[in-house]
């Protein structure tokens, strides 16, 4: 009866969830293969050579260019997740602990609208802000003593600042999340048990709040390294990143097969860092257990 | 108050968040046609030029139009999703939602260009359509997020009841179902709406000749003397975001209202 039951109600939620796969399916998976297999093909006048060649990945991976953009991107991306998953915690853990119920929702929301309004505004106003005859400067013009910070722009500091505001919210909301889910009464038996608040702080919330840094962490560093607007507009295109490199081998030279593998390539990377990161964190939770 | 300190660090980085945001009606309004202090006069004309620019006016009808059928999309085959991960238990369930949800951490370069590539090769024309297939994949994760909670709070015993009461399958769903996650429906379209509004990659890569509202700003950024016209449709954009997010957090609140369920806030 049960297994009956079972099957019947296993069809139906894969019916139920087909449309949505099958659009994934078409639109998702089958499209990333595909620039999988482009990869490993070979790149002629206007069209696609279907060979199977290595070259793409030996031009990747011997290319100084490719190593030394890939390096920039990834010290952006750590810096950015650092300094954002830095910066909200303690937001995280304010919204969490020291507001009354009522209040968070209003506070979240606050939290969010920035990160709804536009994108590529909000990159450029950074520009408005950091350029030469930007906000900063005029602002340190008025004040006696003080000289002008010139153009602040086109270097991996200024696509850092910008970055870590982007992304901000993506860091607060997950470490809010997993602090939400705190059992409160655990800290008052920390504390009932002798320890003080900052030894209770750091032996009972943070590793509980955990999780919620590590999927912070994650959600905030794999955009990040993707990001193409970024290094365009505050970069000037001085300081390209991942993307940059991607798009103009694309479009602009046109060369599909060397664009996949860079592609390809660079989400290798991303994953496999990712998953470094995590089982490093793990060990460190099963350490703190 | 034990958390003042906390509290004065949590307001300096919602100035933080909001400054750039802040400087928008301020260039906006500003006479000057450089964008920097100190500021001249008070004028609207950037504002008259954004409404009499017909490149923008077209741009701004595609957005329109890729915005709400990847609202539309989106959401339908959301709930789709929801339904079915919230409701029911399938082998391949967390492979198949693992798939579907995949766009929230892949960059979206990679989303585009994997696209791009795609329809090229099967010699689809790039027009206001393929941006909107683009729209829809990246907008139904988000979707799927909000209707699950709407779908999570149903208690089943509701559904069951009116099967008990004599509903078939579908006008259970249609009268007891859907009528109570309607508040998370309407969230979902509107922040499916507002994503697709303000996305640029897939646009930038997908949309052909064809504008849409962010690669339209994306182009003009170059030229210094269009900057006081994006500033007033920055200006706008930020206030329509603000409207409609309110709208979705009306929405929202009052779903949770309705089921009964606590308010612990945010869209996640």
């Amino acid at each position: 009866m049960s297994a009956t039951r079972f099957d019947a109600e296993a069809r139906q939620g894969l019916t139920m969830v087909s449309p949505p796969l099958i659009y994934a399916v078409l639109m998702l998976a089958a499209p990333l293969l595909t620039i999988l297999a482009y990869s490993f093909f070979r790149d002629g006048y206007l069209e696609v050579i279907r060979e199977f060649t290595l070259d793409n990945y030996r031009a990747v991976w011997a290319d100084p260019v490719f190593h030394k953009i890939m390096i920039r991107s990834l010290l952006v991306a750590v810096l950015v997740t650092l300094a954002t998953v830095v910066l909200a915690f303690p937001v995280a853990y304010f919204l969490s602990f020291g507001l009354r119920p009522e209040r968070k929702a209003m506070w979240i929301f606050l939290i969010t609208i920035p990160f709804w309004t536009s994108y590529l505004i909000r990159v450029f106003l950074w520009k408005v802000i950091l350029s030469e005859e930007g906000v900063i400067n005029s602002v340190l013009d008025l004040l006696p003593l003080v000289q002008p910070a010139g153009d602040m722009l086109y270097n991996v500091q200024a696509i850092v600042v910008t970055l870590a505001h982007a992304y901000a919210p993506f860091a607060i909301l997950p470490i809010y999340v997993a602090l939400e889910k705190v059992d409160r009464s655990l800290l008052e038996a920390g504390r009932d048990l002798g320890e003080s608040r900052l030894m209770t702080f750091w032996r009972v919330t943070l590793p509980l709040a955990m999780p919620g840094v590590v999927a912070a962490t994650l959600i905030v560093f794999i955009p990040t390294i993707g990001d193409y607007v970024t290094p365009e507009l505050i970069g000037g295109g001085k300081v390209p990143m991942i993307a940059n490199m991607v798009q103009v081998n694309m479009l602009a030279l046109d060369n599909k097969p060397m664009g996949s593998a860079l592609a390809v390539t660079a989400m290798l990377i991303v994953a496999v860092v990712s998953v470094i990161f995590i089982l490093l964190n793990r060990r460190f939770l099963r350490v703190r257990q | 108050m034990k958390f003042t300190g906390l509290r004065v660090y949590a307001i300096l980085y919602l100035l933080f968040l909001y400054a750039p945001i802040l400087l928008l009606p301020l260039f906006a309004f500003n006479s000057g046609t450089i964008i920097a202090f100190p500021l001249r006069g008070f004028t609207t004309d950037w504002f008259a030029e954004m409404l009499g620019n017909q490149t923008l006016r077209r741009a701004f009808t595609n957005s329109m139009i890729i915005a709400v059928s990847s609202a539309v999309l989106a959401t339908a085959l959301g709930i789709f999703a929801a339904r079915a991960s919230t409701r029911f238990s399938f082998p391949g369930k967390t492979g198949i939602m693992g798939l579907i949800m995949l766009p929230l951490v892949l960059p979206e370069i990679i989303v585009a260009m994997s696209l791009l590539v795609v329809l090229l090769a099967i010699g689809v024309q790039l027009s206001v359509f393929t941006v909107i297939l683009g729209h829809t994949l990246i907008c139904m994760p988000y979707a799927i997020a909000i209707l699950s909670t709407a779908f999570n709070s149903l208690d089943k015993s509701l559904e069951e009841a009116a099967y008990d009461l004599g509903e078939t399958r579908w006008s259970a769903f249609r009268l007891v179902i859907l009528p109570l996650v309607m508040p998370g429906i309407v969230s979902s379209l509107l922040m499916s709406f507002t994503i697709s509004l303000d996305e640029f990659i897939i646009a930038f890569f997908l949309a052909g000749n064809e504008p849409t509202l962010p690669t339209y700003i994306f182009s003009q950024l170059r030229f210094p003397q269009s900057i006081p016209v994006i500033m007033a449709l920055g200006t706008v954009l930020v206030a329509m975001s603000i409207l409609l997010l309110t709208a979705a957090e009306y929405y929202r609140r009052r779903g949770v209202a309705r089921t009964g369920q606590k308010d612990t806030g945010g869209f996640i």
